[in-house]
């Protein structure tokens, strides 16, 4: 479920279809920088109603889930 | 009691950086540079003091509002970069314009323009200023350490500055925020030589964390407009015009949507001049009133964050 919103969340971002977006895909192979994943966390926060900070070692679409589920819980 | 503006002015200096420019100096490029932030050049003082340039809008502002020294109340300038210590920056502008008002500095960095007309606005509604200049000179590039290259290639050096008349109308009501911390921006003064003083000395340059800016930046944004249109009774609809704190294209591009006001209102030069602290506001509203695009009556929102960290926002009518 948080998945399939933060893969939805980044497709709207990066204008592709969610379909594209794996677990095991890197922010970097999307072309994502650090600004980019600080506006998905705002979206996120908005989303999911959290306090999220975006950490820069997160480097996969599975980083980015698994900090959000932990905060969701 | 009201206010309207009588005239801007401004001033760049000549020298022109390109982001080509920056990759000889740091490991980056045009693409880069342009992709994260929007600025495609700023201008770097090769000899222009803060004065100078601060000097120089002053006098193309007085020009502009049809105004001579001698009838000014009121002088503020916001600076974070100012070539003296003491005397302070309006000290010195007040004595070479050849003025004999009131005149001292604020210090609220890229907030300074809306800090420095909140409170040229409480003399007003005091009745002891009819007349006020306030001016904003940065040179920026005096507070950047060259080497970092996260830093050194988003801010430019500039100034300008606005005279204000008290009015019967005009103003609709602003809304300022400060939030304090070093840990999100922070500048550090230089220490001095006292030979008993063992604290040891911060990296004496601009440090801002990238990502904490930007959420704070946005945030202010979206949420400083939403709470002066709300206190005003105004819709995003009613708002012509709305110039924000240049300080990187895509907070902009992201606070925009959220403030419900439509894009083609925001006004935006920061591929020209980069981030120049508090002066980025008033030399967008010099820039559009010298190119006629503001129309007498048109409502005109200004919105600006930065260090402090501060923040603020204010409705009028041009």
């Amino acid at each position: 479920m948080v998945f399939e919103k933060i893969a939805q969340m980044i497709a709207d971002k990066i204008d592709c279809d969610a379909a594209e977006i794996k677990e095991d895909t890197k922010f970097e192979d999307l072309s994502i920088d650090s600004l980019d994943i600080t506006e998905i966390a705002m979206d996120i926060e908005d989303e999911f109603e959290i306090e999220f900070e975006a950490d820069p070692s997160m480097k996969t679409v599975a980083d980015l889930v698994a900090a959000v589920e932990k905060k969701v819980g | 009691m009201n206010f309207k503006i009588l005239g801007t002015g401004s001033y760049v200096p000549d020298n022109v950086v390109t982001n080509d420019d920056m990759a000889k100096i740091v490991e980056t490029s045009d693409e880069w540079i342009s992709k994260r932030v929007g600025i495609k050049e700023r201008r770097v003082s090769i000899s222009e003091t803060t004065l100078d340039m601060g000097l120089n809008a002053a006098n193309r502002a007085l020009e502009n509002a049809s105004t001579k020294a001698e009838e000014l109340d009121l002088i503020v300038a916001a600076t974070i970069s100012a070539d003296s210590v003491c005397p302070n920056l309006a000290c010195m502008i007040q004595n070479r314009i050849g003025a004999s008002c009131m005149a001292y500095d604020i210090s609220a960095a890229c907030s300074g323009f809306l800090f420095a007309l909140e409170t040229a606005m409480g003399y007003i509604e005091r009745g002891r200023a009819k007349k006020a200049l306030i001016v904003c000179a940065e040179r920026m590039s005096k507070l950047l350490d060259w080497s970092d290259r996260s830093t050194c290639v988003i801010f430019g050096d500039g100034a300008a500055g606005v005279v204000l008349e008290a009015t019967e109308e005009g103003f609709y009501d602003s809304v300022i925020h400060t939030k304090g911390g070093d840990d999100v921006i922070d500048i550090p003064a230089r220490d001095g030589i006292s030979p008993f003083y063992k604290v040891e000395q911060k990296h004496p340059f601009l440090f801002m964390n990238g990502q904490a800016t930007f959420k704070f930046a946005v945030n202010s944004i979206s949420h400083d407009v939403r709470e002066l249109l709300e206190k005003t009774g105004l819709s995003p609809d009613d708002i012509d015009v709305v110039i924000p704190h240049q300080a990187n294209k895509r907070i902009i591009d992201f606070a925009q949507p959220k403030s419900g006001i439509a894009r083609d209102k925001w006004y935006v030069n920061i591929e020209r001049f980069g981030n120049v602290s508090g002066a980025s506001i008033p030399i967008a509203l010099d820039e559009m009133n010298r190119a006629g695009r503001l129309a007498r009556g048109s409502k005109i929102l200004l919105t600006a964050f930065g260090g402090g960290l501060s923040s603020g926002a204010v409705i009028f009518e041009w």
